[in-house]
């Protein structure tokens, strides 16, 4: 077990845009790319405004389920799926990645997003999952998603729609979205 | 509360209700008892937390395969420059010229190899090149204050820059945050992702500042503060601080660097 105490987290703060994006973060594959969706979504605070500074990063297994771990992310190649990526809100506190939708990593296992977000106010990252829609019966087994309330079990499940997979995130509030927490955190 | 220029609504909060508002909290989680290690995201004095936060615990979770990798990362993504902050213009930027460095470890104090490490700060005025930054300090045309570099083979980081200036923010009225450089991690889990800053020592805003102070803990907040050391100053060029980073306990098994090399796609 962990022997060392973490350092803390502090708050990304309003100034990361000139350093944390980089050109094609969010397009972990062309649009254009066969399988290529998009996943996105709106970041909102307690009020139910949009949140204009988060920044919203995706790791993701490929959709055959392996965990590539390839170089690349920062400097893509156009070829090279890397499962990584990094999206700023908009403005209208949208974010939208170009992506494969990934495969179970285990023989039955639900598939997902791993999601951090960041935020100004938000004094260290949040992690969260955003499960790929689908088999009912994959998704009543994973065992997040049973122990997890039933009436927020919603706010973990990306949906579909017309551009793609809609992920939307709730910091605060009556559907706020699950936030995880993980041994040692 | 985006620009540095204080408005109006935040004018009626004084320096001295946030520093009580600090000390009130502080002092309760004194008497609590309760160790904390990692800063509060319900912290009032900080008032952007206030609708960003969430009020839910957080929900305990085991983490699966994917977030038992971590995102890889190589020479093709970073180039060594990348490292020096005082290289990136024609001109030399102005200010104190300061190396930084320390080692990335995991929980078990194992060297977190090959990962990314990005840092981003204001100049030496205090001014970020950010168009939402209004603090009328001025930009320096030689100095962009971001930088990116790869751990080594024993979890060091190094960067040369220039050492930032404290600057204002919209908090309460008169509200200045102390130096800081911002950074960004990646472990060998997912799980182990972490954005914080490192603050230099002896800064006489500490008490002031409700983001600093949002750790409760005072030895958890040393751990965000370099140490001076005179062995990395060097000689007619630049100040040495060191600042080591813990993140949290990695569960994935451990990797020899052999095997790892061969995970990276540009090994």
């Amino acid at each position: 077990m962990s022997t060392l105490t973490p350092t803390p987290g502090q708050t990304v703060g309003p100034f990361f845009h000139f350093a944390l994006p980089y050109a094609g973060d969010r397009e972990l594959v062309s649009p254009g790319t066969p399988g290529a969706v998009q996943l996105h979504g709106t970041v909102y605070d307690g009020a139910g405004a949009p949140i204009s500074d988060a920044l919203v990063e995706i790791w993701q297994a490929a959709p055959d389920g392996a965990v590539v771990a390839r170089a690349g992310s920062l400097c893509r190649d156009g070829a090279t799926f890397t499962g990584f990526g990094r999206a700023p809100t908009r403005r209208d506190g949208t974010y939208s990645f170009w992506t494969l939708v990934p495969g179970p990593t285990e023989e039955g296992a639900a598939a997902f997003f791993a999601v951090t977000v960041l935020a100004r106010g938000l004094t260290n990252r949040l992690f969260t999952r955003a499960y790929v829609p689908g088999d009912t019966s994959v998704l009543a087994a994973d065992r997040l998603l049973a122990s997890v309330e039933d009436d927020r079990r919603a706010t973990l499940l990306a949906v579909e729609d017309e551009q793609g997979l809609r992920f939307d995130i709730r910091l605060q509030g009556d559907d706020e979205t699950v936030f995880l927490q993980f041994p040692g955190h | 509360m985006t620009s540095a220029v204080p408005s109006d609504d935040s004018t009626s909060t004084t320096q001295a209700d946030i520093t009580a508002e600090i000390e009130e909290i502080e002092a309760a989680y004194q008497r609590s008892g309760v160790e904390e290690t990692q800063p509060r995201r319900d912290y009032p004095p900080y008032r952007s937390t206030a609708l960003r936060h969430p009020t839910k615990d957080l929900h305990h979770a085991d983490p699966e395969t994917i977030e038992r990798w971590a995102p890889c990362f190589g020479t093709r993504d970073v180039d060594p420059l990348e490292a020096d902050l005082t290289i990136q213009s024609t001109g030399e930027p102005i200010g104190e010229r300061t190396v930084v460095t320390g080692r990335v470890v995991d929980g078990e104090g194992r060297p977190v190899r090959h990962q990314l490490v990005e840092i981003w700060q204001a100049n030496a005025g205090g001014r970020y090149i950010h168009k939402r930054d209004q603090h009328p300090a001025p930009l320096d045309p030689n100095f962009t204050g971001v930088g990116r570099c790869l751990t080594d083979s024993d979890g060091v980081y190094r960067f040369q820059t220039i050492k930032p200036g404290p600057y204002p923010w919209r908090n309460h009225h008169n509200a200045w945050r102390p130096a800081h450089i911002h950074f960004s991690l990646f472990g060998t889990d997912f799980t182990q992702r972490m954005v914080t800053q490192m603050y230099f020592p002896g800064d006489p805003l500490f008490a002031l500042d409700p983001i600093y102070q949002s750790v409760t803990d005072a030895k958890a907040r040393e751990r965000l503060v370099a140490t001076y050391d005179h062995g990395l100053t060097s000689h007619e060029w630049a100040l040495g601080y060191r600042w080591d980073i813990v993140l949290t306990g990695s569960s994935r098994t451990y990797m020899e660097p052999e095997d790892d090399a061969s995970d990276r796609g540009d090994a």
